[in-house]
């Protein structure tokens, strides 16, 4: 009978612990520091990594206010999948395609500026006011606050949520789909030049000249890259030096002697015998 | 300290990310923005469900970030889309459909 009363009892008052609050007061600073660092960033790769530090904090506090499961997922969905997706398409796009300072309409930066704090002081009075004195029932730590979160979870998706879920199936489809279709469907806009468009382009004389650009060392004395193109009269060619090669200074080679040619056989003067190594005193010995 | 804190908390998030859709021209970065506005709205979720001591805003919460994963994917695509034909990511320029 009494077991009875106090499984029909409503559960006790949950009380937030101190290091519940320590950690709110840490890692909630920081996550209002990031989402300020993510807005005020001029540069686009520092945004997201400052959104990335604020979805870390959110995840703490996902964890502490007993939903583990959304926690975890927050880690690794948002800031594993989503926010490396968008540095991928940063980088893709271009990290130098930071914002223009130019205001388009002006003043609405300010106008912005100035709604954004008229609707945080009216959220925060609105939820201030009328939420300081509840207490909150709290999720039981052996039932789904913690052991039993994602049996908690898996059993409300698959029997009140069942519909949603299954919607969530086709949205994710078309996003797939869309995805696709969207990134694949440029390559048409780029027809490439055949053959004959482009000797007809030349002839027209959308080009610098008909032919192309004489190779390097034609008629020239030697096939190297570095040797330019000689013209019939015996002139040098300006379009086929390279002018990499051009620019590149040049020293000359010093007096050095060149590798010995006698250093396999052994045969050599004395003076290399004694910078060499123990084997060729060995040879020697045997001289 | 009251689980209203982490309501409070959301409420700011919101704002700024609100703040940044409005104020800033590159188009990643306004969807980074609606990342952040979608978090704040998870936070409070977890803490309904916390005050109500039920998991039915866990289970919503859950549902926003698999919206939002799609929606990711296919707002980059368009952004993806829109730079090869205009080689620029901002929403400023933006201004035809087709071109």
């Amino acid at each position: 009978m009494i077991l009875e009363l106090l499984a029909q009892a409503p559960p006790a008052p949950e009380v937030v612990t101190t290091g519940e609050a320590v950690t709110f007061w840490i890692l909630g600073p920081l996550a209002l520091l990031g989402a300020l660092g993510m807005v005020f960033a001029r540069n686009a790769v520092h945004s997201a990594l400052a959104l990335v530090g604020t979805m870390f904090c959110l995840a703490v506090f996902y964890i502490v206010q007993q939903a583990p499961f959304l926690g975890f997922v927050q880690i690794i969905v948002y800031t594993g999948a989503i926010m490396m997706l968008f540095l991928f398409v940063l980088m893709l796009v271009g990290r130098d395609s930071s914002d223009s300072v130019v205001e388009v309409l002006r003043g609405q930066r300010l106008a912005a500026l100035a709604l954004g704090i008229g609707l945080a002081v009216l959220l925060v009075a609105a939820v201030g006011r009328s939420l300081t004195n509840i207490t909150a029932a709290g999720l039981p730590a052996d039932g789904p606050g913690y052991s039993g979160n994602v049996t908690g979870l898996g059993a409300l998706i698959f029997t009140d949520f069942l519909f949603a879920f299954e919607l969530t199936s086709a949205l994710l489809i078309t996003a797939a789909l869309g995805a696709m279709i969207l990134a694949h469907a440029q390559s048409r806009g780029h027809l490439k030049r055949g053959q004959r468009a482009t000797v007809t382009a030349r002839l027209r004389g959308e080009h610098d000249r008909i032919s192309p650009l004489p190779g390097p060392g034609v008629y020239a004395t030697g096939n190297s890259v570095a040797v330019p193109a000689v013209l019939p009269d015996g002139s040098i060619a300006p379009e086929s030096i390279s002018a990499i090669i051009d620019a590149t200074p040049v020293r000359e080679v010093e007096d050095e002697p060149g590798p010995d040619a006698h250093a396999l056989t052994g045969g050599r003067s004395d003076e290399t015998d004694r910078q060499a190594g123990t084997d060729d005193d060995i040879h020697e010995d045997h001289r | 300290m009251t689980p209203t804190y982490y309501l409070l908390l959301s409420a700011l998030l919101f704002s700024i990310g609100a703040v940044g859709v409005l104020v800033r021209r590159n188009a990643i970065v306004v969807f980074m923005c609606i990342e952040l506005m979608l978090n704040a709205v998870n936070l409070s979720l977890v803490t309904f469900s916390r005050i109500n001591g039920e998991l039915d805003g866990q289970v919503m919460a859950f549902f926003v970030m698999v919206v939002a994963a799609a929606e990711v994917v296919v707002g980059l695509a368009i952004i993806m889309s829109i730079f090869r034909t205009r080689r620029t990511a901002s929403v400023d320029d933006a201004n035809l459909l087709k071109y």
